[in-house]
């Protein structure tokens, strides 16, 4: 088994484009990780890509071939889907089948054009990755969900909407360098109290944007990185994955994640580490509480103890372990299929120190990138590990 | 495309007759149609088993931006309700959506959507 090195890191600009094709918004993430590994396109073995709902959104099947094409590659090219976790198990793969040993070059990463759809019609699209017959019937929406998971944890371990947009302020603060997000736009706790309601107790201000853009990853062996001479000074040393049923009704309870749980303790065990280990983690905040449901399940918060973290500081830029330093898909956006690659492609600049807010974090050595399905019916979790 | 889905369709109708269930394992786990194993331990021997007559909102939300399938329903309340084997996902009706509460007593009942006229279940207060 060869170790697996992250040679490069591509992502587009996340944000409302609505005119860009899907096509041209992976090219030019997929062709800035090329750039980035300083690899030749003929040496990409494989294209594993991430996406959710092309098929709605662009009327587009079938699209892992085309991105293949659009990257000037002709290689084996296969679409992953798992909901907001698309790029996240298309990375996993990837990682597996470099560390196999059949192959020493796999392009990872995914995509979602959203902002071309009306906000009714990517509520709709979002929805369908709840449980058609037992949810989406009785008028779940992806927000509606995640708002009852708020307040079932509310109920059994208090907290409330002013600890919510704590997590919420944060994560727009680390936006604010961040060249590629969606936000950069301080806000306030009183601020995001006041937005509009979308799906009681989650407002306007707990939830992420609608996002268009992209994502890419080169993942190479260690072999084939000594051989190339290539500056790749971080490794992915843990993947785990776990899952749940589909619809929230059918879970034993609804205020912790177990797939999480699952993901994490397999990641963990897989690079020999455990929590405490941990610089920096990069968690699937597509709402506020959704934050505090991965930092408990990834093993840093006890159940119930994670809903304050940001309003104590501890997760903040300037904090213990600081939570969503690329600002999260709350304030960097959510581009759904490519969310798992960004989150990877952040993690690995923020540990080479090329990342506006490395400076936050100069003697990181571990980081973790949680990336979560629907309402975490699927989980991937990965350990990201720099050379020092 | 037809709207027809066996299992799901005749477990709506059993609600609308006051004859709700759901299937039961040796083990004691609860689920619903259709199912051929249980999902929590993959046992085959699964005993159709009367719903609890009412059940207790655990967890509720309003939701203000619908999807087009409920636009004529904002705002409206979504809940889960424990009903001992099994829980159940409805729209709240009979109530307004702003008064539901954790805790309250519901009982299953099949409803209309207003806005596609198709049945949903509902959870209706007492």
């Amino acid at each position: 088994m060869t170790g697996v090195r992250v040679a490069g890191v591509g992502l587009t600009q996340f944000g409302r484009q609505p005119e860009r094709t899907g096509r041209d918004l992976f090219a030019e993430a997929a062709l800035a990780a090329r750039e980035d590994a300083g690899i030749s396109g003929d040496d990409i073995e494989e294209i594993n890509y991430g996406n959710f709902m092309g098929a709605l959104a662009e009327r587009q099947g079938h699209q892992a071939p085309l991105m293949a094409e659009m990257v000037g590659v002709n290689c084996p090219a296969t679409r992953y889907e798992e909901a907001c976790a698309s790029a996240g198990v298309a990375v996993r793969e990837a990682v597996r089948t470099v560390r196999s040993g059949e192959a020493d070059v796999v392009l990872a990463g995914g995509c979602e054009r959203m902002t071309n759809l009306s906000t009714a019609d990517v509520t709709e699209g979002l929805a369908t990755a709840a449980d058609d017959l037992y949810e989406i019937r009785a008028g779940i929406t992806f927000p509606s969900a995640y708002a009852l998971m708020a307040r079932a944890y509310f109920e059994r371990f208090g907290g409330s909407r002013e600890d919510l947009a704590h997590v919420a302020m944060k994560n727009h603060d680390n936006a604010l360098p961040n060249e590629y997000a969606q936000f950069h736009r301080e806000i306030t706790v009183e601020e995001a109290l006041d937005a509009p309601m979308v799906a009681d107790p989650l407002g306007l201000l707990d939830a992420c944007p609608v996002t268009d853009g992209a994502s890419a990853v080169v993942f190479v062996s260690d072999e084939y990185a000594a051989a190339n001479d290539l500056e790749a000074p971080v490794s992915v040393t843990g993947s785990g994955q776990g899952g749940d049923n589909l619809a929230l009704q059918a879970r034993e309870q609804l205020a912790v994640t177990p797939a999480t749980e699952r993901a994490a303790s397999e990641a963990y065990a897989d690079a020999g580490r455990d929590p405490d280990d941990v610089d920096l983690v990069e968690v699937h905040d597509c709402f506020t509480i959704a934050e505090v449901l991965a930092i408990e399940g990834l093993g840093f918060y006890e159940a119930g103890e994670g809903v304050g973290a940001a309003r104590r500081g501890e997760t903040t830029a300037s904090g213990d372990r600081p939570v969503n330093l690329s600002g999260g898909l709350k304030a960097k956006g959510h581009p759904v299929g490519a969310t798992g690659g960004s989150q990877i492609a952040e993690m690995t600049r923020l540990l080479r120190g090329d990342h506006p807010n490395s400076e936050h974090v100069p003697d990181a050595t571990v980081g973790v990138t949680h990336n979560a399905g629907g309402t975490v019916a699927s989980a991937v979790v990965h350990v990201l590990e720099v050379d020092r | 495309m037809t709207d027809e889905n066996a299992g799901y369709d005749e477990w709506l109708d059993a609600i609308d007759d006051g004859e709700g269930y759901s299937y039961v394992c040796p083990e004691g786990h609860g689920s619903l149609p259709p199912r051929r194993v249980c999902p929590d331990c993959g046992s085959p021997e699964l005993e159709r088993t009367p719903l609890s007559e009412t059940g207790t909102v655990e967890t509720f939300t309003v939701c203000y931006v619908a999807a087009p399938d409920f636009a004529d329903e904002e705002p409206y309340a979504t809940a889960i309700a424990d009903f001992g084997d099994v829980r159940l996902t409805g729209v709240v009706r009979g109530i307004d959506p702003e008064e539901v509460s954790v805790g309250m007593t519901v009982e299953p009942a099949v409803g209309t959507n207003e806005t596609t006229g198709d049945d949903l279940l509902a959870l209706r207060t007492r």
